[in-house]
């Protein structure tokens, strides 16, 4: 995997999703390698390839057997600067971009749910832009930014190479001296560390849609992650995360589902590894579509936590789960290539990685009350409802 | 000067995954003290055991009027069992990391579970409480039946699986293909315990059972822990009485007879020779019948109308069962036509050219009872008429002219060498050796796959895109608002 430390983040006004666009036309060809020709000579070589953009990062990869790796190697280092586009290309290209946004988002309700709350979320982080673009900026993307972007911050200095498989370290060293260790480096603009404004007062979002059938009710507390805010609370956030929210075991499920029967799904879900700031957030889907009970039972339970901490049991079982995961994974190796990527992209070390079920074991009872005590503070929460709308029904089935 | 460059970037390798080669894993016959037989790879280097297994039936046995039973009873696998009830039985596997999941497909109830291999005697201690001792109680029921009824009404609201139901119901009247995975709402609210439990007894059974094993645990360890779960299970079944059929367009004969009682939920979506689609009585939809070079003059569009800024459609023909023997040409030609990333024909028409789509792809899907070749595409509405008519136009051209040595040589290299991305992790293994078992084949399937695809030539390829891509057969349901389905296609065939 090539990971360059470049995303929706480093996108200015206007041209929102220009990181994910140019992240499609890395596939139109250099003079060695044709438009479409890349992914046609991994396939070839009984391989797979894809790629992918988010707000801190952009990634490209290829799973391939262990002797095809340096062909891969060449080709993704020749794209690192060698890329050409033709303009009759970039036309069909932002189709295909403005057809996917369709896909993922202008066809499903949930989906634009999710972005209207990011933009709620966020005042002055650039979190708060949906990383494939909004509509009208997708529109106006053109070849001549696409390529801008790329001379800025495509470079081996802005870049990580993960190779995860049957390969020696130096072998695969050696040949990243031969591939991308012949560009030269060149000046790419530091990452900009954005800075989330305070929030000063809680917010809501109310949206309805006549497409869905069901009311969603979520709840966001703006956290610290990793690398940004009050760090060590992101590792307690994580235990914090699991025992509230954490599958069918845990408080809000066994509270909300099980006991109240307020609500016929509830969980939580918490992030720490962004370079920019997190949210702990929840998430119910009320029982008879009604969201009234809600905020009062969550609010309750997160009190609970924030008040009298956690039992032994929840906190252990908690820690055995978040350790195995940690294990299960090592089981995967494109998994372990994500893991390892996104770290090295944002801030992290190989040993953080590491060292990530040391850090679980230690959370104390005192962690986690400290955790949740600065997470769940009223003031810096957004609520967001999604509801369909009132005397139109979506579909037959629905009475 | 490069020197310095190359110590800046830096590069991270590691060795983890467990096999990096298919031609590497070995696998071994289990059969345990009880009789149990199991398929298993040894692999020690990760303290974890994956296990994957599936009872033949799925979906396919509720019973007439009991749609949704089998996916109500994959909910209600982990809450409770013997003497643990709900939080009980969650809170063993919590506390142990243990993971396990519960499938209904159409042909196969199916399972995995992932433990550390230092919690394996109680990992399978209670996968078999599960199997054998599930609980049922009225509140596990009750509440994972409002769960189920939620998860039905999310899907009515996705294009995607409003459309994929809705070719199922379409192309399989009076078969259990027609129904719905989750039941309707009507046969959902009707389900009982005792309906679960007489799902339970007629479909966990031994001889139903095929076994997949991977991970830290050696054969004489397995043998025990293979009876502990699956060694309750009664020897045999109900007899499972789907019969064989194949997909039919509305309008055309169906190939399977209406069953004597009447399945009433198969039927629920009726497509009227006003060109009217009803579903549950309401109109829903128009037909739009296709004209140019669709000759047999009978339907072969369903338009589903929804208020979404993108069509969503899902187009199928006939195909082949798994065991037909054209199986590995048949994968060349979806390889070439329709698979296979960003080398497809289609991808390469309608998405890399046209700019039509972000998805398009086509499959060959193997039920028990029934082949299919399917495929998928999504079109903002003004031209999704486009985007239907390249697909058939591209239908017709690979029928008619066939592939070229070049495209054949491509999508055997890839096919061959992609097989071991199938076994990234030990959970992946495992459900390969259930699948290898679910076909017949023997232990050296995974030696001898590659060269069945290396035996197909081009001829093959050609008389088998003409054998599964027939335009007449096609038939497709859009949902949406799509625009341009009535003009004859600009390309059709002379």
């Amino acid at each position: 995997m090539a990971w360059y430390k470049v995303g929706a983040t480093e996108e200015f006004a206007g041209k929102t999703g220009l990181a994910h666009f140019l992240e499609h036309l890395m596939f139109k060809g250099t003079d060695k390698v044709p438009s479409g020709e890349f992914s046609k000579t991994v396939s070839r070589n009984g391989g797979q390839d894809n790629a992918f953009t988010s707000s801190d990062y952009t990634a490209y990869f290829q799973q391939v057997a262990a002797d095809k790796l340096p062909l891969v190697m060449e080709m993704e280092a020749d794209r690192m600067v060698n890329l050409k586009i033709a303009e009759d290309e970039v036309n069909a290209e932002r189709d295909v971009v403005i057809e996917e946004r369709r896909t993922r988002t202008e066809n499903s309700p949930p989906a634009l749910f999710r972005e209207q709350m990011d933009a709620v979320q966020f005042l002055s982080h650039p979190y708060r832009v949906p990383v494939i673009g909004w509509m009208r900026d997708i529109e106006t993307l053109t070849r001549a930014d696409a390529l801008g972007f790329y001379k800025l911050h495509y470079a081996p200095n802005n870049a990580v190479v993960v190779v995860v498989g049957d390969v020696e370290a130096d072998a695969v060293k050696a040949l990243a001296d031969k591939t991308y260790g012949v560009i030269p480096r060149k000046t790419v603009p530091p990452r900009i560390a954005s800075v989330e404004a305070p929030q000063l007062a809680a917010r809501e979002l109310v949206m309805r849609d006549a497409r869905v059938s069901q009311a969603s009710w979520v709840r966001t507390y703006a956290a610290p992650s990793y690398q940004y805010g009050d760090s060590k609370l992101a590792v307690p956030a994580e235990v914090l995360n699991e025992i509230l929210g954490g599958g069918t075991t845990s408080r809000l499920y066994q509270t909300l589902v099980v006991e109240k029967q307020l609500a016929i799904e509830a969980g939580s879900s918490y992030g720490g590894s962004g370079l920019g700031p997190s949210t702990f957030g929840i998430s119910v889907r009320p029982r008879n579509d009604d969201p009234a009970p809600i905020p009062a039972a969550v609010e309750a339970v997160i009190a609970e936590v924030a008040k009298n901490g956690v039992t032994d049991e929840e906190l252990k079982r908690a820690k055995n789960s978040l350790k195995a995961a940690a294990i299960y994974a090592r089981d995967s190796g494109e998994g372990l290539a994500n893991i390892f990527g996104a770290a090295l992209v944002t801030g992290r070390t190989v040993q953080d990685v590491l060292s990530w079920p040391d850090k679980i074991e230690a959370v104390t009872n005192a962690d986690i009350i400290a955790a949740a005590r600065a997470v769940f503070v009223p003031e810096r929460s957004v609520t967001g409802m999604l509801l369909p709308v009132p005397g139109a029904p979506p579909g037959p089935e629905h009475p | 000067m490069t020197r310095i460059l190359a110590a800046l970037l830096l590069v991270f390798a590691f060795a983890a995954s467990p096999f990096d080669r298919a031609e590497a894993v070995e696998i071994k016959e289990v059969v345990s003290p009880g009789g149990i037989k199991a398929w298993l790879v040894e692999q020690h280097s990760i303290p974890l055991i994956a296990v994957s297994y599936e009872f033949a039936g799925g979906v396919s046995a509720d019973p007439p009027g009991k749609g949704g039973l089998a996916y109500l009873a994959s909910g209600l696998m982990n809450e409770g069992a013997g003497e643990l009830d709900s939080l009980a039985f969650q809170k063993a596997l919590d506390e142990r990391a243990i993971r396990m999941s519960f499938d209904a497909d159409r042909d196969q109830f199916s399972g995995g579970m992932v433990t550390l291999t230092e919690e394996k005697d109680e990992a399978f201690r209670l996968l078999g409480l599960a199997l054998s001792k599930p609980r049922f109680d009225a509140d596990a029921v009750e509440r994972v039946r409002d769960q189920v009824r939620s998860i039905q009404r999310s899907e009515a609201d996705q294009p995607r699986s409003i459309a994929a139901k809705a070719w199922m119901k379409a192309a399989f009247p009076g078969h259990p293909y027609a129904s719905n995975t989750t039941g309707t709402p009507e046969s959902l609210a009707a389900l009982t315990a005792a309906d679960l439990r007489a799902y339970v007894k007629d479909n966990f059974s031994r001889d139903r059972l095929i076994v997949g094993v991977v991970g830290d645990v050696t054969p004489a360890e397995l043998g025990p822990l293979l009876d502990k779960t699956f060694g309750a299970l009664p020897a045999t079944g109900a007899e499972l009485k789907v019969p064989d059929t194949t997909m039919s367009r509305p309008g055309e004969a169906a190939a399977t007879p209406e069953p004597a009682d009447g399945d009433q939920e198969t039927i629920e979506l009726e497509v009227d020779f006003d060109g009217k689609v009803r579903w549950n009585g309401k109109v829903v939809g128009d037909m739009a019948e296709l004209k140019g070079y669709d000759t047999t003059g009978l339907p072969s569009v369903l338009v589903i109308e929804r208020k979404v800024p993108q069509s969503v459609a899902v187009f199928g023909m006939p195909g082949i069962k798994r065991d037909d023997p054209d199986w590995y040409a048949a994968m060349v030609v979806n390889q070439i036509f329709g698979s296979g990333g960003f080398s497809s024909r289609l991808m390469e028409e309608v998405r890399r050219k046209r700019g039509l789509t972000y998805g398009v792809y086509t499959y060959l899907q193997p039920y028990s009872h029934a082949g299919l070749v399917l495929g998928s595409v999504a079109t903002v509405n003004a031209r999704m008429g486009e985007s239907k008519q390249v697909i058939e136009s591209e239908i017709a051209r690979m029928a008619e002219s066939g592939a070229t040595e070049a495209e054949v040589a491509d999508a055997k290299t890839f096919l061959t060498g992609s097989y071991a991305l199938n076994f990234d992790t030990s959970g992946a293994i495992a459900g390969q050796l259930v699948g290898i078992q679910r076909y017949g084949f023997d232990r050296d399937y995974i030696d001898k796959r590659n060269a069945y695809i290396e035996a197909v030539t081009l001829a093959d390829v050609n008389r088998v895109a003409k054998r599964l891509l027939d335009p007449s057969r096609l038939f497709w349901v859009i949902v949406g608002e799509p625009e341009g389905l009535e003009s004859k296609p600009e390309t059709a065939t002379p």
